[in-house]
Order: C-alpha cells, then sequence, then structure tokens
C-alpha cells in the first residue's frame, strides 16, 4: 500500500511502512487568512476561521493570505500571515508566504519566509501578479524553492471566471508549462489550488504524472472524488477546503458523496498532505 | 432535515441509458439524505433545440422518472423560440403527462415576449416554472438570460411565481436584481460554493424565497448542500430552503395529479 500511494516527489520516499493515521483527521492545504478584496465573509476573522477547522476535524491547514493577491508589500503580508497563523492557530495553521516575482527583491522574500518565518511552503499567485509558468522567472522561483526544500503551491484562479470583479478580470492560470518543469526539478513538490475548474482530461493527467498535486475545493461532478481517483494517481488528491471563501462543508461533504475505502479516506484526508508537506 | 433538490441533469452522470444515469443520480443522492430530484433535459444537451430535439430530450427524462416515480420529478424542457410547439410538449408532459415543471434555457431571453403564452398556460397548470440565468462578467450567451431580464418577465406576470435558476451565478447581483418581484425565487444551484451566499439571499428575500438545487450531474451534491449546511441562517430557514419552499411550490400541481410525496 505504502508503494502504491508513495509519489515520486516525496521527501519521504523510500519509506517502507505506511504511517499510522486516522481516517478521520483533515489536513486543509486550502486556507485563507485575512480579508477577500471584495467582499467580507462569514468566516473572515481567523479566531472564526481557526474555530470552524477545528470544529470540522482539521488538525492542520496550510494557510496564504488573500492580501497576497494585490499588495505591493509583501514582506509584510508574509509577516503578518506568520503572525496571525501563530497568534491564532499554534500548532495548526501553517503559514504558506507568497512570493511575486514581478516585484523587486522578491528572492529577499523567499529568504525570509523560509529563515526567518521558517515556513514550510510558499503561495503563487500567477493570474494576480501578472506572470505566466512559462516565464523563466517561475522557473527560478521554483528552482530556488526547491533548494530551500519548500513546498510551491500555485492558485490556478481565486473564483469562477464569470463572476470576477470586472475590473479584476484575471483569467485562470495555464498550467501546461509546469509539466516539463517538474521532470527538471525533481525534487520540487507542487501542488495545484482551485485547479479543477478549468483542468480536466489528458492536461490533467499528464501534470499528475508530472509530480504535480491537487486538492479538491473546486473538483465538482457527481461524486467526484471517486472519479478523480480512477484518473489520476490517487497519491497525488489532497484534501482542501477553500475557506472562508467557500463554505468549509464543501469539501467535508465531498468525502461522504464518494464511497471511499478507508484507505483511499485516509490518503485524501491526510496521508498525502503529510508527504507533500514533508511531515511522513 | 428533509431534502428535495430543485436542480438535476442527466449529464455529467456515467450510463448509456437514461435509467442507468438516474439510477446512479438517486443512489448517490440518497447517500446524501436527498429524498426527491427535480430533473430536466436530456443526456445530451442543445442550446437552441429545434421541437424534434427538446422533444426525444423530454423522453429520456420520461422514461427516468418513470423508472424512479418516488424518487424524481420531471420538468418539460421547451425552446420558446417555437411557441407553438413548447405549448404542445406542455400538454403532452405536463397537462397530460407526469412532468410537473418547464425548464427554461437559453435559446431566448427570458423578457422576450415570446415566453408570455407559454408562462400563461404552464400557470394554468400550476407548473413550476424555473429559468436558466446568469450574469457572465465577459458576456453572456445571446440567448441568455440574467436576472434583470427575469424581473421584466416577472413583473409581466406578478401572480405567477417563477424560479431564478442559478440566481445569475452573481449571487451579489442577482438577489438584488430580484429582490422587489415577490414572486421570484432565488435558485441556490449551480454556482460556487461561496460563504455568505444563502446568508445575504436569506437577507435580502427572507428565507421563504430561497430554493435548494444542486446542478448535479456537472455539480456535486456537496458542493451545493454546503449552501445551506453552512450557512448561518436558523434550523427553521435551512428547513424550508432545503424543502419546504419547493413543496409548497409544487402542491397544486401534485395534488392535481394525485401526487402524494
Amino acid at each position: 500500500m505504502a508503494a502504491a500511494l508513495a509519489h515520486p516527489h516525496d521527501t519521504c520516499a523510500g519509506e517502507t511502512q505506511p504511517a499510522v493515521t486516522n481516517s478521520t483527521e483533515l489536513i486543509d492545504t486550502n486556507v485563507s487568512l485575512h480579508r477577500w478584496p471584495f467582499r467580507r465573509l462569514p468566516l473572515d476573522e481567523t479566531p472564526a476561521l481557526v474555530a470552524k477547522l477545528r470544529a470540522n476535524g482539521v488538525t492542520q491547514a496550510c494557510a496564504g493570505s488573500f492580501d497576497a493577491l494585490l499588495h505591493k508589500d509583501i514582506s509584510t503580508v508574509n509577516a503578518r500571515l506568520a503572525e496571525d497563523c501563530d497568534r491564532h492557530g499554534k500548532g495548526m495553521l501553517m503559514p504558506f508566504g507568497a512570493l511575486n516575482p514581478m516585484l523587486p527583491d522578491w528572492e529577499e522574500d523567499l529568504r525570509r519566509c523560509a529563515e526567518v518565518h521558517g515556513m514550510r511552503g510558499v503561495r503563487l499567485h500567477p493570474n494576480y501578479h501578472g506572470f505566466k509558468l512559462a516565464d523563466p522567472i517561475f522557473e527560478r522561483v521554483l528552482q530556488l524553492a526547491s533548494e530551500r526544500s519548500l513546498a510551491v503551491q500555485i492558485a490556478v484562479s481565486m473564483e469562477d471566471e464569470r463572476t470576477l470583479h470586472p475590473l479584476v478580470n484575471v483569467p485562470p492560470t495555464d498550467t501546461a508549462p509546469l509539466a516539463p518543469l517538474l521532470q527538471k526539478f525533481p525534487q520540487a513538490r507542487v501542488q495545484l489550488l482551485n485547479a479543477f475548474r478549468t483542468l480536466r482530461g489528458a492536461p490533467l493527467q499528464v501534470l499528475a504524472k508530472a509530480g504535480a498535486r491537487f486538492e479538491i475545493a473546486t473538483l465538482e461532478f457527481v461524486a467526484g472524488v471517486d472519479k478523480m481517483l480512477a484518473e489520476i494517481d490517487p497519491a497525488t488528491l489532497l484534501f482542501g477546503s477553500g475557506s472562508p471563501f467557500y463554505y468549509f462543508e464543501s469539501a467535508k461533504l465531498k468525502l461522504k458523496e464518494s464511497a471511499l475505502t478507508d484507505a483511499q479516506l485516509a490518503a485524501v484526508s491526510n496521508r498525502n498532505a503529510r508527504f507533500f508537506l514533508g511531515r511522513c | 432535515m428533509k431534502i428535495w433538490d430543485l436542480h438535476c441533469h442527466l449529464s455529467g452522470v456515467p450510463g448509456d441509458e437514461p435509467e442507468e444515469r438516474i439510477g446512479r443520480l438517486v443512489e448517490i443522492a440518497g447517500r446524501m439524505g436527498i429524498e426527491r430530484l427535480c430533473v430536466y433535459m436530456g443526456m445530451q444537451w442543445s442550446k437552441d433545440p429545434e421541437p424534434a430535439k427538446f422533444r426525444r430530450e423530454n423522453d429520456e427524462v420520461l422514461r427516468a422518472i418513470a423508472k424512479y416515480s418516488k424518487q424524481t420529478f420531471g420538468f418539460v424542457y421547451l425552446n420558446p423560440k417555437h411557441t407553438e410547439a413548447s405549448l404542445a410538449e406542455l400538454e403532452r408532459c405536463v397537462a397530460n403527462g407526469p412532468m410537473v415543471g418547464v425548464k427554461l434555457w437559453v435559446a431566448q431571453r427570458c423578457s422576450a415576449k415570446e415566453l408570455d403564452p407559454i408562462i400563461r398556460r404552464a400557470a394554468e397548470l400550476k407548473a413550476v416554472i424555473f429559468q436558466h440565468t446568469w450574469f457572465k462578467v465577459n458576456g453572456n450567451d445571446p440567448g441568455e438570460s440574467t436576472p434583470l431580464d427575469m424581473a421584466e418577465l416577472a413583473a409581466r406576470h406578478p401572480d405567477v411565481p417563477l424560479i431564478c435558476g442559478h440566481t445569475g451565478g452573481d449571487f451579489e447581483r442577482g438577489i438584488r436584481a430580484i429582490r422587489g418581484f415577490k414572486n421570484v425565487f432565488a435558485d441556490l444551484a449551480g454556482s460556487e460554493p461561496c460563504a455568505g451566499y444563502t446568508e445575504m439571499a436569506v437577507r435580502e428575500l427572507g428565507a421563504d424565497r430561497v430554493i435548494y438545487g444542486s446542478d448535479a450531474g456537472g455539480r456535486s451534491f456537496a458542493s451545493q448542500l454546503a449552501k445551506v449546511f453552512g450557512a448561518d441562517v436558523p434550523d427553521a430557514a435551512k428547513e424550508l430552503i432545503f424543502s419546504g419552499n419547493l413543496q409548497r411550490l409544487m402542491t397544486p400541481i401534485l395534488k392535481a395529479k394525485g401526487i402524494t410525496p
């Protein structure tokens, strides 16, 4: 079972015994703190979000910041993120700082994420920051993040493109250039967030084979988790809620809607995330 | 809580025949505690169907609901561009058939006068009337209605209950577009499970004008149920949204057809 679920880009590769995991424990790889720029959200105060997550069995959550979308002072965004994770969700909220490689001195932000804040990973918003995955700058980000053993999350989109604010009408990120880069940097641990609105079929399978991970916040179709586990390497599908932008219950109920085995449930709920985070 | 799903389709579900697809939908819906599914449109959709095509789609739904009559209701899919054929189909499937509602999609904006005879006849039959709407930032399809079109239609038929499908998708605009038209109901289905959606709908429209639906099989039941389960509204409101409002709208036609839900 461990061999079947191990992932080519796992930093825990070579482990022969599966970690003991509770099938009901949730590691949420897709939450965000602070203010969504376009309206208030019911749980956009961090203590309220943490309470909701804990009440629903979430023991760890990868947290980015909505402020990263449009703020230019990324250093302060990340410092505030780290502080709020520590103050309101110590041991539970894992800050994933933002990098905007289109801004000056972004490599210093990367250093601060790793050395000052001790972050496990970083989160990118290419469509809000104006770069593409085919741009040389993204390859540089991936290279430096990999050298520092930082996991990399890429938000393909943040909301349905049909309902975007007309003045911030950003198309979803094109993920096709990622596959060859994952082959070039085999140590890179990359997860696509909010990918399933736009990523389906052959392009999805190419990315999964290349080692990308995904999460279920935007996974649809009836019994969609079941369906997806049959289409891609099951080790690549992680739990993510998109909370507080989305109702948390959406992701949790998806695990009920599909008839998952205990092993599948444990893998999606927490085990695959442990490998992604290097916490086997 | 009793849950009826206003908005389901045979598309996006595995199976070669309508009976297979509805069986799968019913099975999964049962797992999620959903008792009844309103089903419309066939296995392969057409945005602007000729009469023969929408008749074929309705035949598929008739087969599906015949197989699972205790768990489903059918709505007849019509194209207002073909008014006479649509009226004939309304007679076939609703007046003289088991269907209990009307589905209108994107062939023609619902503000068009061509809809009026269909709305009048559907109202005489007490059929539930459902019209797809969306506000798309990059522009709607030519015949695709917005909630503002729904508001125009509602103003012409103030005594006829109308359901605003998807509430325009962009719910912040959609809810406000229909707020002042008391005969219009908000369908929660088929958009992203954005937190705050149901709270705003209840606040602006009242819980008695909000209806749960999923848009399954393209959407999951999970993401759409979450809009109600996850909403910070009273349980009494959730009960209305999950089934009370839809059952109230359907009661006249169900009684007329001798159907006890």
